[in-house]
C-alpha cells in the first residue's frame, strides 16, 4: 500500500480526494468533447433536413454491413474496458490485462475496417475535393453529405487513435503492476474516455449509414 | 498564520531561481505571473494595431495605410485583444494566482495541466506572431464565410489554427478551475461562504468549457474548407454561410461573458473591501452570476439580425437578449447598495471599481439599444456597436483587470505600488477612455460604418476627438506598466493584509510561501465579514495538525 | 464515487442488450416507415448510449455532481441544436 500512497500528490489531502478530482476532471473534459462533436451533429441536422433525398441516396453508398460490424466491434471493446476496470478494482490482474488487450485489438480492427471504407470511397470518387463525381442530380448536396461523413468519422477516428494510445499505455502500466485496488484511477479515467469514443460512434452509425 | 520574522523569508518567488524553475513550474502563482508577462506583451501588440488605426482615422481620406492594410489592422487588433488578452486576462492571471489562496488550497486541482495551458497559449501566440510578420489576415476577427474560406488571400488558416490552439488553453484552464472549486475548498468553506470572485471564476469556467469546443470545430471547418475547397459554409458548394455565423456566435457571445464575469467578480471584492461592508444581497449576486452564464448562451442570434436569419429566430433572440440584461442589472444595483452607508475610501482599486460600474452600465444599456430589432438595423456595423463593446470591454473589463492588479499587487509582489502615481494613472485612463469612445456612439448613430479606413468629411471632428482620447489612454496604460515594474524593486514592503480585507488570501504572507498554507485553514465565518466597529475580528483559525 | 462494485454478469447483460439493439436498428432501417425511421433510430441510439453511460461508465453509481455535469453537457448540446434550428425551420426556403 505504500506504493499506492506514493501516488498521492502534494496538494491533495488523501487518495480519495485525488481520485474524485480525476474522475470529475475527465467527465468535464468529456462534456467539452460532446460539444465539439455537437457542432458537427448540428451541421448534419441542418443539412439533412434540407437535402433529405440526396442524403438518403448518398447514405446508401456507404456499406451498412461494415458500419454495423464496426458498431459491434466498438461495443465489445467497451465491454473489454469495463471488464478491465472491474479487474483492477478486485485485484483481478488477468481481467485487467485481457480487457485492455481486447479493447486495444478491437480498436485497431475498427480502424482497419474504416481505412478499407475510406479507400473504397476514394476509388469510387466519393471523396470531396479529390475528383469527386456524383452523376445523380444535386452533386453539391451529395458533396455536403460526404464532407460531413469524412469529417465526422475522421474526427472520431482521431479520438479513437488517441484512445488506443491511452489503452496501450494503461496495458503496459498494468503489466508492470502499477495499479492496485487502492489506486487504479488512470484505468478508470482512461476507460471513461474510451467509452465516450464508443458513445459518439453509437450516434454516428445510424445517422450516417442508415438513412432511408 | 503568523508572519514570524524568525521564519525564513522563503516565498514562492525566492524559493528557486533560474529559467528552468520558472518554465517548469507547477506552482499556480508562478504560472499566473508567466501569463501576466505574456498577456502584457500581447496587450501592447494589439494596442499598437489600435494606435495605427486611430492615426489613420485622423483624416477622412485613407491616406496613412491602404484599405487592405487597414483590414488587417482591425482584424489582428480584434483577434489579439479578444483571444490573447481579454479572455485569458483575469482568469489566467488573477484566477490562477488568487483562486487556490482564496479557497484555502495548496494549488489548483491539476497543476501540471495548468502549466500545459500556458504553453498551449504560447504556441497559439506564436501562430499569431507568424501571421503578423508574414502579411496578416484581413477577414475581421469574425472570419465570416465565404469571404474567409474562398475570397480572402491572407493567412486565414494560420490564424484560425492559432485560435483553435489557444482555445485548448481556455478549455483546460476552465476545466481546472471547475474541478478546483468543487474539490479543493478548505473545510468549512461552503459554497455560500465563498467570495464572489470564486463564483464568477466558476461561472466563467463553465462557459469556457461548454462554448469553446464549438468554436474549435467551427474554425477547423473553416480551415478545412479553405485549404481543400470543400465544405459546408460556401453556397457554391451547397453550404449555408449563415450556419457558420450560428456556430461562431454560439461561442463568441458567451465569450463576451467569459470576458466580463471575472471583472464583475473583482469588482465585488473591491467594492466590499473599500466600503468596509459586506455585499448587499450575496445570494442574488451569486445566482445572477450563474444566470448571466446561462442566459448568455441563448442570445447569440442578436449578432445576425441583418444577416439573413429568419424573422422568428430574430425575434426569439431579441427577446432573450433583454432577459440576459436582468442579472447584470441586479449586480449593478447590489454594488450600489453595498456602497450606500458604507465607509467608502478611494484607493486606486476602488477608483477602478467605481469606473467599472459607471462605464459598464453605459455599455450594457447600449446593448439594449442593439437588441432592439428595428434600432439594430440602423446601427449594425457602425461605430455605435464598436463604442458599445469597448465601453464594456475596456471601460469595464480592462478597468477591472487594473483594479484587481492593484488590489492584489501587494500579495503577488510583496510590495506596495506608489499610490499617488496610481491614482493619477487611473484618472488619465478614465478621461482618455471616455474621450476615445463616447464620440464613437455619436459617430455610429450618425451612420459612420465600422471597418473602413476612410469616411465622410462631416465625421472628422469626432474622429479627431477619439484619436486624441486614444493618445491620452495610451499614456494612461503606460503608467502602471512603469510604476508596477518599479515597485517590484523599490516599492515599500507590504504586510500580509495591507487593505485589512477579508478573504483567505490575505491570511498568507506577502508574497505567499510556495505551498500557500502550512496548515489548512478552517472557515467558520461568512464572507465579507467586515466589522462595524474598529476592531478587526479573527475570522480564521488554523485546523488542528493531525 | 463508485461505492458499489458492478458485477461482471451485469456487464455481459448490458453488452448483449447493446448488440441486440444494434441488430434491431439495422433491421428496422431496411423497412420503410417514413418519418418513423429516424425517430426509432435515434431512440435506439439514445437507449444504447444510456446503457453505456449508466453501466459501463458507472454513471448510475456516480455522485450527483457527476450526473449534473452529464446533464449540463446534454442540455447545452440541446441548446445549440434547438436554437440553431429555430432559424432553419422558420425560413420559408433554404
Amino acid at each position: 500500500m505504500s506504493e499506492a500512497r506514493s501516488y498521492l500528490e502534494l496538494h491533495f489531502r488523501d487518495l480519495e480526494q485525488q481520485r474524485e478530482t480525476a474522475e470529475l476532471g475527465m467527465w468535464v473534459f468529456l462534456m467539452t468533447e460532446l460539444l465539439l462533436f455537437g457542432g458537427l451533429f448540428t451541421a448534419y441536422t441542418v443539412y439533412r433536413s434540407s437535402y433529405p433525398q440526396t442524403f438518403a441516396l448518398a447514405s446508401h453508398e456507404l456499406s451498412a454491413p461494415i458500419g454495423t460490424i464496426n458498431t459491434a466491434v466498438l461495443l465489445v471493446s467497451s465491454f473489454g474496458v469495463a471488464l478491465s476496470v472491474h479487474g483492477a478494482r478486485v485485484n483481478g490482474r488477468k481481467r485487467l490485462l485481457a480487457g485492455l488487450a481486447v479493447a486495444l485489438l478491437l480498436g485497431i480492427v475498427f480502424l482497419v475496417l474504416k481505412g478499407y471504407e475510406y479507400h473504397d470511397h476514394y476509388v469510387h470518387h466519393q471523396v470531396p475535393g479529390l475528383d469527386f463525381v456524383w452523376t445523380r442530380p444535386q452533386p453539391e448536396q451529395a458533396q455536403v453529405f460526404f464532407f460531413l461523413y469524412f469529417l465526422m468519422t475522421g474526427v472520431h477516428a482521431v479520438h479513437l487513435i488517441i484512445g488506443i494510445a491511452i489503452v496501450t499505455v494503461l496495458w503496459f502500466q498494468s503489466y508492470r503492476r502499477r495499479y492496485s485496488p487502492e489506486y487504479y484511477t488512470p484505468v478508470e479515467v482512461g476507460g471513461l474516455y474510451w467509452h465516450f469514443v464508443d458513445v459518439i460512434w453509437i450516434f454516428l452509425y445510424p445517422l450516417l449509414y442508415l438513412i432511408r | 498564520m503568523s508572519v514570524d520574522g524568525s521564519e525564513s523569508e522563503r516565498d514562492y518567488l525566492n524559493v528557486a531561481y533560474g529559467v528552468r524553475s520558472w518554465l517548469l513550474t507547477t506552482d499556480h502563482k508562478r504560472i499566473g505571473l508567466l501569463y501576466m508577462v505574456s498577456l502584457t506583451l500581447m496587450f501592447f501588440v494589439g494596442g499598437f494595431m489600435a494606435v495605427l488605426m486611430r492615426l489613420e482615422l485622423l483624416t477622412p481620406q485613407g491616406d496613412l495605410v491602404t484599405s487592405d492594410t487597414y483590414n488587417k489592422l482591425f482584424t489582428l487588433h480584434g483577434v489579439i485583444m479578444v483571444w490573447f488578452f481579454l479572455i485569458p486576462s483575469i482568469p489566467s492571471v488573477m484566477g490562477n494566482f488568487i483562486l487556490p489562496l482564496m479557497i484555502g488550497a495548496k494549488d489548483v486541482a491539476f497543476p501540471k495541466l495548468n502549466l500545459l495551458s500556458w504553453y498551449v497559449y504560447i504556441v497559439g501566440a506564436l501562430f499569431t506572431f507568424y501571421v503578423v510578420v508574414s502579411g496578416g489576415v484581413d477577414t475581421g476577427w469574425t472570419f465570416y464565410t465565404p469571404f474567409s474560406t474562398t475570397a480572402a488571400n491572407t493567412h486565414v488558416v494560420s490564424t484560425t489554427l492559432g485560435i483553435v490552439i489557444i482555445g485548448f488553453s481556455s478549455i483546460l484552464t476552465g476545466l481546472n478551475f471547475i474541478v478546483t472549486v468543487h474539490k479543493m475548498r478548505a473545510p468549512g468553506l461552503t459554497w455560500f461562504r465563498l467570495p464572489l470572485f470564486v463564483w464568477s471564476l466558476y461561472a466563467t469556467s463553465v462557459i469556457m468549457v461548454l462554448a469553446t469546443p464549438v468554436l474549435t470545430i467551427t474554425l477547423v471547418l473553416v480551415a478545412v474548407e479553405r485549404a481543400f475547397h470543400v465544405g459546408i459554409f460556401d453556397p457554391a458548394l451547397g453550404g449555408d454561410p449563415l450556419l457558420y455565423q450560428h456556430f461562431f456566435w454560439f461561442y463568441s457571445h458567451p465569450a463576451v461573458y467569459i470576458m466580463i464575469l471575472p471583472g464583475m467578480g473583482v469588482v465585488s471584492e473591491l467594492i466590499t473591501c473599500f466600503s468596509r461592508k459586506k455585499i448587499f444581497g450575496y445570494n442574488f449576486v451569486a445566482f445572477a452570476t450563474l444566470g448571466i452564464a446561462f442566459f448568455g448562451f441563448l442570445v447569440w442570434g442578436h449578432h445576425m439580425f441583418v444577416s439573413g436569419e429568419s424573422i422568428y429566430a430574430a425575434m426569439t433572440f431579441s427577446f432573450l437578449s433583454y432577459l440576459v440584461a436582468v442579472p447584470s442589472a441586479i449586480k449593478v444595483f447590489n454594488w450600489t447598495a453595498t456602497l450606500y452607508k458604507g465607509s467608502v475610501s478611494f484607493e486606486t482599486p476602488m477608483l477602478y471599481a467605481l469606473g467599472f460600474i459607471g462605464l459598464f452600465t453605459i455599455g450594457g444599456l447600449t446593448g439594449l439599444f442593439l437588441a432592439a430589432l428595428g434600432l439594430d438595423v440602423h446601427v449594425h456595423d457602425t461605430y455605435f456597436v464598436i463604442a458599445h463593446f469597448h465601453y464594456i470591454m475596456v471601460g469595464g473589463m480592462v478597468m477591472a483587470y487594473f483594479g484587481g492588479l492593484h488590489y492584489w499587487w501587494p500579495k503577488i509582489s510583496g510590495r506596495l505600488y506608489p499610490e499617488g502615481w496610481a491614482k493619477l494613472a487611473a484618472l488619465i485612463i478614465f478621461i482618455g477612455f471616455n474621450l476615445t469612445f463616447f464620440p464613437q456612439f455619436i459617430l455610429g448613430y450618425l451612420g459612420m460604418p465600422r471597418r473602413y479606413h476612410a469616411y465622410a468629411e462631416e465625421f472628422q471632428v469626432l474622429n479627431v476627438m477619439s484619436t486624441a482620447g486614444a493618445s491620452i489612454l495610451g499614456v494612461g496604460y503606460l503608467l502602471p506598466f512603469t510604476y508596477l515594474f518599479w515597485s517590484m524593486r523599490y516599492g515599500r514592503k507590504a504586510s500580509a493584509n495591507p487593505w485589512q480585507a477579508t478573504g483567505l488570501e490575505w491570511t498568507t504572507p506577502s508574497p505567499p510561501p510556495e505551498h500557500n498554507f502550512a496548515v489548512t485553514p478552517v472557515v467558520t465565518e461568512p464572507p465579507y465579514n467586515y466589522p462595524t466597529s474598529e476592531a478587526l475580528p479573527e475570522p480564521y483559525r488554523e485546523a488542528q495538525v493531525v | 464515487m463508485t461505492t458499489r462494485v458492478v458485477s461482471e454478469s451485469t456487464y455481459i447483460f448490458v453488452l448483449l442488450a447493446l448488440l441486440v439493439l444494434t441488430v434491431v436498428t439495422y433491421l428496422v432501417s431496411r423497412v420503410d416507415l417514413g418519418k418513423l425511421n429516424v425517430v426509432i433510430a435515434l431512440a435506439i441510439a439514445a437507449t444504447k448510449v444510456s446503457l453505456v453511460a449508466l453501466y459501463f461508465m458507472h454513471a448510475r453509481y456516480s455522485s450527483r455532481l457527476t450526473r449534473v455535469v452529464i446533464g449540463a453537457g446534454l442540455a447545452w448540446l440541446t441548446i445549440l441544436l434547438t436554437l440553431t434550428l429555430t432559424d432553419y425551420v422558420t425560413r420559408t426556403k433554404f
